[in-house]
């Protein structure tokens, strides 16, 4: 699934990992002979029971067949619950045979649980090969919700029910004495095992995970490098060409800087809250009037349609100042308490008088006095020709609204 | 009383010789340096009344400068100068001692007057650092077993550091509130001081996870 299918010839046998009931074989299987999935399952299920060839087979696909890489990744957690259902009827059909094959109970149960825990442990060591294909932030957020834990329990369960069902099989054949003689053979032969293989072993896996380590961070490099290009070389770029555009360029920079800024210092703050509300409606008046705003927020309230009105006044407010005001720098400055909010809107232009606006300066009775007070606030305005202009913005919050 | 004797601290020569053309006829820079060691070093040759130091440098930050000539020159005041919003690199720099914090946006002729506020032993607070003070000692989730007075702002300093915020200067503070200039400055430097004792020992994991960025 990886490689083209307008090239069967090169064309590989990859195990599914999506839509599969249990490792993905016949998924695989049916991608790779182009025969329906359901008549290959049937086939495997026939097989356990005549004979126990299929569970052979399919273990023996299940080892060698490489897992699928992540192109169509799917989440649902209801496909989970039908692997369940998969599993469940190979289990039916294990017990099935070997009643068919006449072992009885004696080796019924222990050949269960062996089987049952060996499941669980392959599939835990598929899933910690997917794991490698996740991105870091990826693989943070499944450490938090705590899929660790979970892991750390399939793995012990998966030993758990070897171990048993191993037990129990020696234990109802009698065997325990024999197994008691060949003990020490077996740990002594395992130790030197362990011994020969395992500095080649060790070695393997430091390597594989520097190998990985040293992709993470290539990865991360690379996404910085991107992060680069798109604000801050195109931003370079656009100014050399638009040199001559002192409006123009000081766009550019502003953007450049608020989207560096934002990636730099990113916060944890919800997209719907009043500070990126604010945010938002001063970027923009930034861009569509070439002024700088300097932004002080004291406090947070979530993006409720009762603060919505103040924002757009305060935009107004924000938009006039920049206007009228014949100065390019704004100064807005929010605070919530638990009873209110106010939102200052600040310029040291040069004034004008409230009560002699003219046609052209409707907005300031409109959109801004008129609109506050709609919707339950109050706006005051002073302005003078030595201070400038400020325009007091201030709406009572219900307390159990504050955060 | 002569012209007050300055000593940059940036890594970026660029901004160095940026800040020298706009402060150079109105201050007497001493010194320059670009990184913790040559800071050490020039300041304690040269013992200036005010150093503008940079939050971040290449071998480390700047509170690491404040520590290291404080015993030596206890006279000797830092001022703060960074592009950085994080509030983390603001608590630190002010906690360590600098009697200020500036934007780098500031103008050629508003830095001249932090620098000769600052050798005077007043406290120069940025809009954003004034609503950032307002936000830690409003928040309910840092307040300390035992509040003491260093852990509360009294309904004045607030006035005061609302008005900072709203961006007005301390002139324009002074006159709202039918004050001198110098009360403003004693309330601020007040603040200032309370930002640096307070025991709010939540104040620094706060700041790292909040960000002066609205």
């Amino acid at each position: 699934m990886a490689v083209p299918s307008a090239v069967p010839s090169t064309r590989r046998l990859y195990r599914r990992r999506d839509g599969r009931l249990v490792a993905g074989v016949a998924a695989g299987l049916s991608e790779h002979l182009g025969i329906d999935v359901v008549l290959l399952r049937i086939a495997f299920v026939a097989s356990i029971v005549l004979g126990g060839l299929g569970v052979l087979l399919y273990a023996a696909f299940w080892v060698v067949v490489p897992q699928g890489g992540d192109d169509a990744p799917s989440h649902d957690r209801s496909g989970a619950r039908v692997q369940l259902v998969g599993f469940a009827a190979l289990g039916a059909a294990m017990l099935l045979l070997a009643q068919l094959l006449g072992f009885g109970a004696a080796l019924l149960w222990p050949a269960a649980a062996t089987i049952t825990g060996a499941a669980l442990l392959w599939r835990q060591a598929d899933e910690s090969s997917r794991n490698r294909w996740r991105t870091v932030a990826e693989r943070q957020r499944a450490a938090l919700s705590g899929a660790r834990g979970r892991t750390a329990v399939r793995y012990i369960g998966g030993i758990l029910l070897v171990l048993t069902g191993m037990g129990t099989f020696l234990a109802t054949q009698d065997a325990f004495p024999l197994a008691r003689r060949a003990f020490l053979p077996v740990l002594v032969a395992t130790l030197g095992i362990v011994v020969v293989v395992g500095p080649w072993l060790l070695r393997y896996w430091r390597e594989a995970t520097e190998e990985r380590t040293a992709r993470i961070r290539e990865h991360e490099r690379v996404e910085l490098a991107g992060r680069i290009h798109d604000s801050m070389l195109q931003t370079l770029t656009l100014i050399q060409r638009r040199a001559d555009d002192p409006e123009e360029v000081r766009r550019l920079v502003r953007h450049s800087e608020r989207e560096l800024r934002g990636w730099l210092y990113r916060t944890a703050q919800p997209a719907a809250s009043l500070r990126a509300m604010v945010a938002a409606a001063c970027a923009q008046v930034e861009d569509e009037y070439d002024v700088t705003i300097n932004l002080v927020m004291v406090g947070e309230h979530p993006a409720t349609t009762d603060v919505e009105p103040v924002v757009q006044a305060m935009r107004e407010a924000a938009v006039n100042a920049a206007k009228h005001s014949g100065v390019r720098e704004i100064s807005i400055y929010g605070e919530v308490t638990a009873s209110e909010l106010t939102i200052f809107v600040r310029d040291r232009g040069k004034g004008f008088k409230p009560d002699a606006v003219p046609e052209d300066r409707f907005g300031v009775r409109e959109s801004v006095v008129a609109r506050m007070e709609r919707n339950g606030g109050t706006a005051t305005i002073r302005s003078s020709r030595r201070n400038g202009t400020e325009v007091r913005l201030s709406l009572p919050l219900r307390t159990t609204a504050a955060v | 009383m002569g012209r007050t004797r300055v000593v940059l601290v940036d890594d970026h020569s660029l901004v160095r010789s940026g800040v020298r053309s706009e402060l150079g006829d109105r201050l007497d820079i001493v010194g320059e340096a670009a990184d913790v060691a040559e800071a050490v070093a020039c300041i304690k040759e040269t013992a200036p009344d005010v150093v503008l130091l940079d939050v971040h440098l290449p071998s480390g930050t700047g509170d690491a400068v404040i520590q290291a000539v404080h015993d030596d020159l206890p006279d000797t005041r830092f001022l703060a100068l960074s592009v950085s919003d994080a509030p983390d690199d603001v608590i630190r720099v002010i906690r360590a001692g600098a009697r200020g914090y500036v934007t780098k946006s500031i103008s050629g002729e508003e830095l001249a007057a932090a620098v000769v506020r600052v050798a005077a032993g007043d406290a120069v607070f940025s809009p954003r650092l004034a609503g950032f003070v307002l936000d830690a000692f409003t928040s309910d989730v840092v307040v300390a077993p035992e509040p003491s007075e260093l852990d509360v702002l009294t309904p004045r300093e607030r006035e005061v550091l609302q008005l900072i915020a709203r961006g007005y200067t301390y002139r324009e503070a002074a006159e709202e509130l039918f004050l001198s200039v110098k009360t403003i400055e004693t309330h601020v430097s007040a603040v200032l001081r309370k930002l640096q004792l307070s025991n709010r020992r939540e104040l620094t994991r706060w700041a790292s996870e909040r960000r002066l960025l609205p």
